[in-house]
């Protein structure tokens, strides 16, 4: 089992005609995902990569069936294209576009909050992938190797680091997802640590966090009272200044909140193993492991 | 992307928001004649830089001058003027060197009978953004959230409809505001609510917000901030953009597509991925080194954006080192090897550097610059990298 998607999921690609969607949609049919068709208004009828392009989502949804997006399209049109998505009965959304205006993600988000039927992930995230059966997303498939390790991460290339450290220390993932680094994304840690906690398949989980927000501090209460599996995190930005961005809209510390102390004392008081490198990520899901 | 109080102060007006009337003046003549044109018997003269603090800063050279100053006559606006124009300004914000005053804002006189706060920003959690107001007006906001959170009153609101009636009459009441007092917080507090929407702001915030002797509320201060990410349906805002209040090599790195944070360490890096970048400056900190920038080079980075990132990371006469560390996804670690070249060729390397490959197109990209002939010393991995890097400038 895995989480979100898995070898049935269908695919369509919202901007598919465009450089950065047809790029990814091809490295995705590569690894072995069912992407069957794209999106893209007003060019309804093309072909590419030898899947149809339809005009609307709600056309490739009762065409090919499709039950998840990936979404490539500009910033100024991902909120419309994720609530396109929404509205034709899409169930997993990924957003991948970096920089979404905060308001129109503040508008999509009031449309999907609390609903089971939608899982949005991102924007500003590097995909979804379940370990040799599908993959959604811009990241590298090769590292990826079949386990019991659901990754987690508000980051992209630092994904890719603890992903490749968990593959060399022998443990295989299940389903790793990014969340996206904006300060308002769809999917929260605490969405996800509910359905890794219920997926069997799935037997510990690690966290990649960093600077900004208070997503990390909920998800540790949540683990605290809800998770009976092994955690392992590790918080990016230990050595930040305050008041700076780090890339991420999401990363920066204001208002004296949101700094790594805090993140790291809470996740500690619930239990959680805690990196104190980025090059010990895959030594603490085994410290986690075997406690 | 950050504004002068004196381009947050004219935004307001246009809303329709009431603010103090007031002059800018970029020289002491200005200030006198500004201090004339207001027409009353005081009036404040405040250093427009974009760093708060600003009331209890001081004049570098002149400790005795501070950021703001109450003034009574033409020639003490002019001599206040004189005495912060030209020179910096330190703030609890702006670190020991401060910042240079370009202009001041000459500012009448207010009659204050309260000081509120007022701040919007977004909520990450509700994923909305939120009007915060406190009656702790004119102070540390960040002192009255950690000490009396109890004294800090939210209304949550929706981008399309706004603030509603009700939620300022609630404030309102929480404030101890009335009489026709109301009438007037609900003009400033749905106004600026909409303006925060309207422009994309990131921030609004009124600190002090006054009510005056005569029961009007008044933004005294004013602070915002836009969304960069919203900044292409604002092509208006362009032009209240201050490259001058800004570090000139993250203007340049922001020119180039990259993302760059000048810290005050030794050791410069260059990474792909923000996650990974801050990641890479806590490694260096943990062994011991201290890292001398952020730089994030981006997904879509090629040869001439990673050439022009060496550029500035050595441009910096304090980096003694330098580590590049990536994990290729969409980047090729063939990419980042010929730039390395390319930036060799022409930057030339006058200190070690430490390179750390790894992902998509490695064994190709180790390749490459093994059979070139720069010197670089190669690491293995992350910890390896770090130790490498701090021994070369031991």
């Amino acid at each position: 089992m895995s989480i979100l998607v898995n070898k049935d999921t269908k695919v369509v690609c919202q901007g598919i005609t465009g450089r950065a969607g047809e790029f990814h949609s091809k490295n995705c049919i590569e690894y072995g995902t069912q992407l069957v068709c794209g999106v893209t208004p007003g060019k309804g009828g093309q072909e590419v990569l030898g899947v149809p392009v339809y005009d609307t989502v709600a056309e490739a949804v009762e065409k090919q069936g499709v039950d998840a997006s990936m979404i490539f399209v500009p910033p100024a049109f991902t909120a419309g294209a994720i609530l396109e998505a929404v509205d034709a009965g899409i169930k997993t959304i990924v957003a991948i576009t970096e920089g979404v205006p905060v308001l129109d993600m503040a508008r999509v988000y009031d449309k999907i909050k609390g609903r089971d039927d939608v899982n949005l992930i991102g924007p500003n995230c590097p995909g979804v992938i379940t370990s040799d059966e599908c993959k959604i997303g811009i990241m590298p498939g090769y590292i990826h190797k079949k386990g019991t390790v659901g990754v987690m991460s508000r980051s992209g290339t630092l994904t890719y680091e603890a992903v490749w450290q968990l593959s060399n220390v022998g443990l295989g993932q299940t389903t790793c997802v990014g969340l996206g680094g904006d300060p308002i994304v769809g999917t929260s840690f605490i969405d996800l640590l509910k359905m890794y906690q219920e997926d069997d398949a799935t037997e510990a989980i690690i966290m990649i966090g960093e600077i900004g927000g208070t997503a990390e501090e909920e998800a540790a209460a949540f683990v605290k009272e809800n998770v009976t599996k092994p955690v392992a995190a590790f918080i990016a930005g230990r050595t930040a200044p305050p008041g700076k961005r780090m890339g991420h809209a999401g990363a920066i510390i204001s208002g004296g909140k949101g700094t790594a102390e805090e993140k790291i004392a809470a996740l500690e008081d619930a239990g959680i193993e805690v990196a104190q490198s980025p090059a010990d990520m895959g030594a603490a899901i085994q410290r986690a492991m075997a406690k | 992307m950050k504004i002068h109080e004196y381009q947050a102060k004219q935004l307001l007006r246009e809303a329709n928001i009431a603010v103090p009337e007031s002059i800018v003046a970029r020289s002491a003549d200005e200030a006198a004649a500004a201090f004339k044109a207001l027409g009353g018997s005081i009036a404040v003269v405040k250093a427009q830089i974009h760093a708060g603090g600003r009331g209890k800063g001081t004049i570098k050279t002149n400790p005795e001058q501070k950021g703001v100053q109450l003034v009574k006559s033409a020639e003490e606006a002019a001599s206040v003027a004189e005495n912060l124009l030209g020179n910096e300004l330190v703030t609890i914000q702006t670190g020991p060197e401060g910042k240079a005053v370009q202009q001041v804002l000459v500012e009448a006189g207010c009659d204050i009978a309260r000081e509120l706060y007022l701040g919007i920003v977004v909520d990450r959690a509700e994923g909305l953004p939120v009007l915060m107001v406190s009656s702790e007006g004119g102070v540390n906001i960040e002192e009255v959230a950690a000490k009396t959170p109890e004294l800090i009153f939210k209304e949550h609101f929706h981008p399309d409809t706004g603030l509603q009636s009700s939620q300022v009459g609630s404030l309102c009441e929480k404030l101890g505001i009335t009489g026709d007092s109301v009438k007037s917080a609900e003009k400033f507090m749905t106004a600026l609510c909409k303006l925060f929407v309207d422009l994309d702001c990131s921030i609004a915030e009124i600190n002090p917000l006054v009510v005056t002797g005569g029961g009007e509320i008044i933004a005294l201060d004013a602070k915002i901030n836009f969304d960069d990410n919203a900044l292409f349906r604002h092509k208006e805002l362009e032009e209240l953009r201050d490259l001058s209040e800004e570090d000139p090599a993250e203007v340049r790195a922001g020119q180039a597509g990259l993302s760059y944070v000048a810290l005050d360490g030794n050791i410069g890096c260059l990474v792909n991925g923000a996650g990974l970048a801050m990641s890479t400056m806590d490694l260096i900190k943990l062994h011991g080194g201290e890292p001398a920038n952020f730089l994030d080079v981006g997904g879509s980075a090629n040869v001439e954006s990673v050439t022009e990132a060496f550029h500035i990371i050595l441009g910096d006469e304090a980096v003694k080192a330098v580590l590049v560390n990536i994990f290729g996804g969409i980047m090729q670690c063939t990419t980042i090897a010929n730039a390395i070249l390319e930036a060799y060729k022409q930057v030339g390397f006058n200190v070690p550097l430490v390179v750390r490959l790894e992902g998509t197109e490695v064994e190709e990209g180790r390749k490459l610059l093994a059979e070139s002939d720069v010197d670089i010393i190669s690491a293995s991995d992350l910890t390896d990298a770090a130790n490498k890097v701090v021994a070369a400038i031991a």
